[in-house]
Formats: C-alpha cells, sequence, structure tokens
C-alpha cells in the first residue's frame, strides 16, 4: 500500500513534467496547426543552459532558470520564424519533415558544444529542512518522510508537483482572461477571421512558441534535478513521451494535454513498477495506440467534421 | 512500339541500376585491372543495397501514398532479427554429414539467405497487418505518432527477447521481470541474446559476391514490384486517395484497403532488407534500428525528392558512399544532414523560388522555357548552396568557438579544484 503510494507520487512528479512539456506541444499545435518535433531538444537545451550557468558562471540557480528560460523564448522565436513560418501554407508532410530537421539540428549542435559525454546536473533546488504538522512531516536532506518515516518522497517530487500545478493555474488563467489568450483562443479558432478582426496572428504565434519554449525550459530543469544525466539526447525520449501524452489527451487541447501528461506519467511509473522495468516505454506506446483505437483524435480532444 | 513516358522513365531507373551493379561487377573482379574497389567501399556495396529497397519502400508510404512513417526501421529490425534465427535454424535444423565426417547444413548459404529473407518479409509484412489494422484509421500526423509509438515498441520487446536454436527445435524467452538471461541447456546455440542484439554464426560477414548478386537481385525486385504497383489500377487508386481522400471515397474506392496494400508492400521489402542487413552483420542490437534510422531513411527519401523512386535509390547511394569518403567531416555529417532537410524543405516549398522559375519562363518564348527553368535552377541552386555554405560555416564556427570557451572554463575550474584538492593534501599531511 506505502509502496504504491510512493510509485503514484513518482508518476504524479513523472506526469507533472510530462504535462509541462505536452503544453508546449498542444498550444502550438492548436495554433499553428503542426507538430513542433523540436520541442523535446529545447528541452535539452533549456537543460544546458542552466547547467552552463550554475557550473561555469557559478550564478545562483534561479539565476539559471531565468536566463534558461529567456534563451528558450528566443531559440523558440528564431525557430519558428526561419523554419516554420515560411512553410505555413505548405503540406503538413513537409513541416513535419522541417520540424524533425530542426530537431536534429539541435541535437547535433549541442552535441559538438558541449561533447557527447554525459554532464551530471548539479543539484538546483532543495527544501530547507523543517517539522511540520506537529512533528508528523519531516523534511530533512531534500526529502520528506511522512507516516513515522514509512513513506520518503524526494524534495524534487513535490517541488515538480507544485511547479506543474502553478504553471497550469497560470496559464489557464493566461488563455481565458488576457486580451492575448483570448487572441489565441481566436487564431486557434480560424486564422483568417481572426486576422480580419485586427489580431496580430503572426506575434500571436510567435507568443505561443515563446511561451512554449519557456515551459519547455522549465521541464528541463525539472527533469534534469530528477534524472541527472545530461546528454545532447536528454530531450529526445520525454519529448516523444510528452508528444504521446498530447496525443492521449487530444492535441490542441490544453486540460487535455495536463490530463494526458500526468496519466501516462501514472501508467509508466506503475507498468516500469510492476510489470516489466525494461517494457515500462513499451507500454506508455501500447497505451496510446489502445487510446486512438478507440478514441482517434485523443481522450479530450475535438471531433473535427470535415466539410467537402 | 510506342514506349509512354512512364514506361521509358522506368527503364531508364532500371538501366541506371544494372549499369551500376555490372560497374561493380568488373571493380571486384581480380581479372579486371583497370576499375578497383577500395576494400571499404567493397563491404559497403551489400548495406547499400538494403538502404536502396529500404529508401524505395519507404517511398511508397511516404510519396506515393502520402502517409509519414516514422517507424520504418521498426520493419526492418523485425526482417533482420527474424532473418538471422530463421538463417540459424534453417543452418541448424537441416544438416547432413559431408565427406569429412563433419556435420553441415544442407543447405547452400546463398539459399538459406534467399530463404530467410523471404521469411523475414513475411513477419514485417505480419507486423505491418498488425499496426496497419488500427493505425491506417488516423491521419496526418496522428498516424506519424502511432508509427513511431511502434517502431519505438518493436525496440523494446527486441531488447528482451531471447531466442536459442537447438536442433530443429526454436527457443524463445521474454523475461519480464529482472534482467537475467535465461539457459537454453547445452546443446542450444543462442541466436538473439537480448539487448546484446543477434549472433550471426551461419554467414560469414566478410565480401561475398554471391551476395552481393542476391542484394542486387532483391533491388531489382524492389523496383519491379514498386514500378508495377505505381503503374497499376491499384497504384492509381493509392495516389487518389492521398491526392483527395474524400474524392477518392466518393468515387467508390475502399480507402482503408488501398493504404494498406502500400503499406504492407513497404513493409515486406523493409523487412526483406532487413533480413539481408542483418545477415551481413556478426551483430545487429535493437538499439540499432531506433527512430534515428527511420529519420535517415526518411532524409534519404527527402534527398532523392518525396515520389522519385529513381531519386531514392540515387540518394541512397550517395548517402551511403559518401560519407565513407567525407571522413574529415565526421563531427559536421550529421549537422550537415538536418540543414540540407530543412533547406531543401524550405526551397521545395518556397513562392519566392516557385515564383522565380515561373517567371524566367514566362518572359522567354515557349521554346526556350525548359532552358531557362534548368538555367535559372541552376543560378538558384549555386546561390543557395553558396548561402548554405555560409550559414554551415558560420554555425561550425559559432559551434566550436563555444565549445573551445567551454573547454577552456572547463580546465580552469578543473584547475582550481585540483589546487584545493592539493591544499587540503598538504594541510592533511602537516596534521
Amino acid at each position: 500500500m506505502i509502496s504504491l503510494l510512493s510509485h503514484l507520487l513518482n508518476g504524479l512528479s513523472l506526469g507533472s513534467v510530462y504535462a509541462i512539456i505536452a503544453l508546449g506541444y498542444t498550444m502550438v499545435y492548436g495554433i499553428a496547426k503542426m507538430l513542433n518535433f523540436a520541442h523535446g531538444d529545447v528541452i535539452m537545451i533549456g537543460a544546458y543552459i542552466s547547467f552552463c550557468v550554475v557550473f561555469y558562471l557559478e550564478l545562483p540557480p534561479v539565476l539559471a532558470l531565468i536566463i534558461a528560460m529567456a534563451v528558450c523564448m528566443v531559440l523558440g522565436i528564431v525557430i519558428e520564424r526561419l523554419a516554420y513560418k515560411p512553410l505555413r501554407q505548405a503540406p503538413s508532410l513537409s513541416v513535419l519533415i522541417t520540424a524533425i530537421g530542426v530537431s536534429y539540428l539541435l541535437q547535433n549542435s549541442a552535441q559538438l558544444i558541449w561533447g557527447a559525454n554525459t554532464k551530471a546536473f548539479p543539484k538546483m533546488f532543495t527544501l530547507p529542512d523543517a517539522n511540520l504538522f506537529g512533528g508528523n512531516v519531516h523534511i530533512a536532506n531534500n526529502t520528506i518522510s511522512m507516516l513515522d518515516g514509512r513513506l520518503n518522497v524526494s524534495g524534487n517530487t513535490v517541488l515538480t508537483i507544485i511547479t506543474c500545478v502553478v504553471i497550469m493555474v497560470a496559464l489557464t488563467l493566461f488563455i481565458n482572461k488576457t486580451k492575448m489568450g483570448k487572441a489565441m483562443r481566436g487564431v486557434s479558432e480560424d486564422k483568417g477571421a481572426a486576422e480580419l478582426m485586427g489580431i496580430n496572428v503572426n506575434l500571436t504565434i510567435s507568443v505561443t512558441f515563446a511561451i512554449g519554449s519557456a515551459l519547455a525550459a522549465v521541464a528541463g530543469i525539472l527533469l534534469c534535478s530528477t534524472y541527472p544525466t545530461l546528454l545532447p539526447t536528454t530531450g529526445a525520449m520525454p519529448g516523444i513521451k510528452a508528444f504521446t501524452a498530447a496525443v492521449f489527451g487530444g492535441i490542441g487541447s490544453i486540460p487535455g494535454a495536463m490530463v494526458g501528461g500526468i496519466l501516462l506519467g501514472i501508467i509508466e511509473t506503475l507498468g516500469k513498477a510492476y510489470v516489466s522495468a525494461e517494457l515500462g516505454d513499451a507500454f506508455v506506446f501500447a497505451v496510446l495506440i489502445i487510446v486512438l483505437l478507440f478514441k482517434p483524435t485523443g481522450l479530450l480532444g475535438k471531433k473535427i467534421h470535415e466539410k467537402v | 512500339m510506342k514506349i509512354n513516358k512512364n514506361l521509358r522513365s522506368n527503364l531508364i531507373t532500371y538501366g541506371i541500376v544494372i549499369i551500376a551493379f555490372i560497374f561493380c561487377q568488373l571493380a571486384i573482379s581480380p581479372d579486371v585491372k583497370g576499375i578497383t574497389i577500395s576494400r571499404v567501399m567493397r563491404n559497403q556495396l551489400v548495406p547499400v543495397c538494403a538502404y536502396i529497397v529500404l529508401a524505395v519502400s519507404l517511398n511508397l508510404t511516404v510519396g506515393i501514398s502520402g502517409e509519414l512513417s516514422l517507424g520504418h526501421a521498426g520493419f526492418m529490425s523485425v526482417g533482420a532479427f527474424t532473418g538471422v534465427v530463421s538463417a540459424s535454424w534453417l543452418a541448424s535444423a537441416f544438416t547432413m554429414v559431408n565427406e569429412a565426417g563433419k556435420t553441415v547444413p544442407v543447405m547452400s548459404n546463398t539459399l538459406m539467405l534467399i530463404l530467410s529473407m523471404i521469411i523475414g518479409g513475411v513477419f514485417a509484412g505480419l507486423a505491418a497487418v498488425l499496426i496497419g489494422i488500427p493505425a491506417l484509421r488516423l491521419r496526418g500526423d496522428y498516424l506519424a505518432i502511432v508509427l513511431l509509438a511502434f517502431g519505438e515498441i518493436i525496440r523494446n520487446l527486441l531488447n528482451c527477447v531471447y531466442v536459442a536454436v537447438d536442433g530443429a527445435a526454436i527457443k524463445l524467452a521474454l523475461p519480464l521481470a529482472g534482467s537475467s538471461a535465461p539457459t537454453f541447456g547445452q546443446t542450444a546455440k543462442v541466436v538473439i541474446d537480448g539487448a546484446k542484439g543477434t549472433k550471426n554464426s551461419v554467414m560469414s560477414v566478410a565480401f561475398n559476391n554471391e551476395r552481393f548478386i542476391v542484394a542486387f537481385v532483391l533491388v531489382m525486385v524492389t523496383l519491379i514490384v514498386i514500378f508495377n504497383l505505381i503503374n497499376s489500377r491499384s497504384g492509381r487508386a493509392i495516389m487518389a486517395i492521398r491526392d483527395n481522400r474524400i474524392a477518392a471515397e466518393s468515387t467508390g474506392l475502399n480507402v482503408m484497403k488501398y493504404k494498406m496494400m502500400a503499406f504492407v508492400t513497404s513493409a515486406v521489402l523493409a523487412g526483406m532488407a532487413g533480413a539481408l542487413y542483418g545477415l551481413n552483420m556478426r551483430t545487429v542490437t535493437a538499439v540499432d534500428f531506433d527512430y534515428n534510422m527511420s529519420i535517415e531513411i526518411l532524409l534519404i527519401v527527402v534527398l532523392g525528392g518525396i515520389g522519385s523512386i529513381r531519386g531514392s535509390v540515387i540518394a541512397a547511394v550517395l548517402l551511403k558512399l559518401l560519407p565513407e569518403q567525407l571522413r574529415f567531416l565526421q563531427d559536421y555529417r550529421m549537422l550537415v544532414y538536418a540543414l540540407v532537410l530543412i533547406i531543401v524543405m524550405l526551397a521545395t516549398n518556397s513562392p519566392l523560388l516557385k515564383n522565380l522559375l515561373g517567371w524566367l519562363g514566362s518572359i522567354k518564348s515557349i521554346a526556350d522555357f525548359g532552358k531557362g527553368v534548368v538555367n535559372g535552377g541552376k543560378k538558384v541552386r549555386g546561390g543557395a548552396l553558396r548561402g548554405a555554405a555560409a550559414v554551415v560555416g558560420g554555425l561550425a564556427g559559432g559551434v566550436g568557438g563555444v565549445a573551445s570557451w567551454l573547454e577552456k572554463r572547463q580546465h580552469a575550474l578543473e584547475a582550481k579544484a585540483d589546487g584545493v584538492k592539493k591544499i587540503d593534501g598538504k594541510a592533511g599531511d602537516a596534521e
């Protein structure tokens, strides 16, 4: 029972990272109607930047987070402007292949810059030691122990879950309450009509890429805090899985990405714990195929009626 | 007899392949002194043939059927693994005692290779049917991600599979919990050893001209199958579905059937190429056939021109042989590939380029139209090439600069850390 609880918490934490990455995929898909395959590699770039800031420049972690987010934002906008914007009218096959090209470009540039060797990601954020709830919850060495020490949870797990909740609330508010959010909803509904209403479509798409890429930087830091090995391919697998999560939840839908990400994280952790550690990834992808069999547009995706 | 345009184009492709094959045969033959081929290049001949088949078969899915497949390496790995198992099984199940009193396989290596390729193709085809029934109902991006997922599932499964042959028996194990390798007994010969991959003890991996001839025949068979499919009623149906699914459906075409036909044909050919590839190597591991390999095959298709079979053949040869010649570019090779992928896509979809070509054509007389397009194309290509070279150069310079700075910084930090250690050591000594 206790071990199930701890697996669930770990799954929730992994799922939170997937959800944050999947948000980037799903926002871009909703607005630009393209799969940004390079998103996973933006995560990796974010992680490397924060690693460099902490390790080479010896600056505090908070600054590393801000710099990584800023760099990834710029990177996202530049990628969109140079590689995707000229292809707005092109068939989706061409756009997808270009995105794969960008993904490859980022991976190989990272390999040339930082080398193919694993970098040990430094400890960035730790919880302060404390006793809470009348001594029932102890925090020491970045580990929270509850239920008389029977349930131990890593500080990173809690931090990841909290960050994810904050991001989700902030993003939901942004999309629903601000003018830019309204513009995004408008563009995703109908690009042409939005343009006629005076919405700056190019700016909206750029902002979407910027937000998605900044979230990718956060996800990169969270991911590498939990699994502290940094490689040029670090972003590839989480990227693909988050992509799966976005499709699982229904691509283009923001609540779908959140639900899909968290479910996928829990499924993966439980599958690895109870079925087979080696086949964990296969399990995740099998679930995706089964879901798409019964709901071809994902869990919360809208059914699209084709007009002839 | 009147030869139509399609047939002529196809005959040119066959001709190119046959001439290349004859050239290779002359180069290999020790009797012909004029043409020679280096050992490295000679060992590449069979893999290149496998890649031609892979690229042409992927082109059937991507170019002719219009579905992006990111799991082509999955079918290739199914073919490679089943091919190696079946070759080992054929060698151990059908044996005879020769004059020297040794137990040897009844069948020759070539026959076993051909049979294994067929078995590999059949299994890859079965996998394609299994995955195609649910996946082909999806469209576009969803299909691409499911096929990618399929490739990953196959890779994960093959990473845990253990197979051994014992006489005429095949023993298979898939240990779920724990990673300890199962034991198959004294007489059994392990053929697939989990994550360590296949063990090909049947065929030597040294260059073998018979195997090259089989590979050439496979390329020819692939071309014949694909050209005949494209120029048939079914092929036209497949292309109609690609161009406008709804219109094709409303004229009464069975969309699922034709999509499935293209998909399974492509997978069978990929499986055969995989078996050839697997049996040409001492070992192949499941990790070799990851998503990067699917992308590499896709790159060949894109570079050769989506939908152009001849382009795929030429691009496969160039892309597999050039890296051997461009060793000095080794570090930047993948970077250049990525840039090429982006630039080709941007260039082929750029309205600027299309307008330029159209304009060059329209200001001249109709007779000059072709010349104008060609010249314009050359000019643009030259410009694009120069631009691409500048981008690559700039990027390489920038990347190199950052990398060297990071290295310096690393050394400085290490020196600092060493200094601290030394001081600590001294303090320790003093105590």
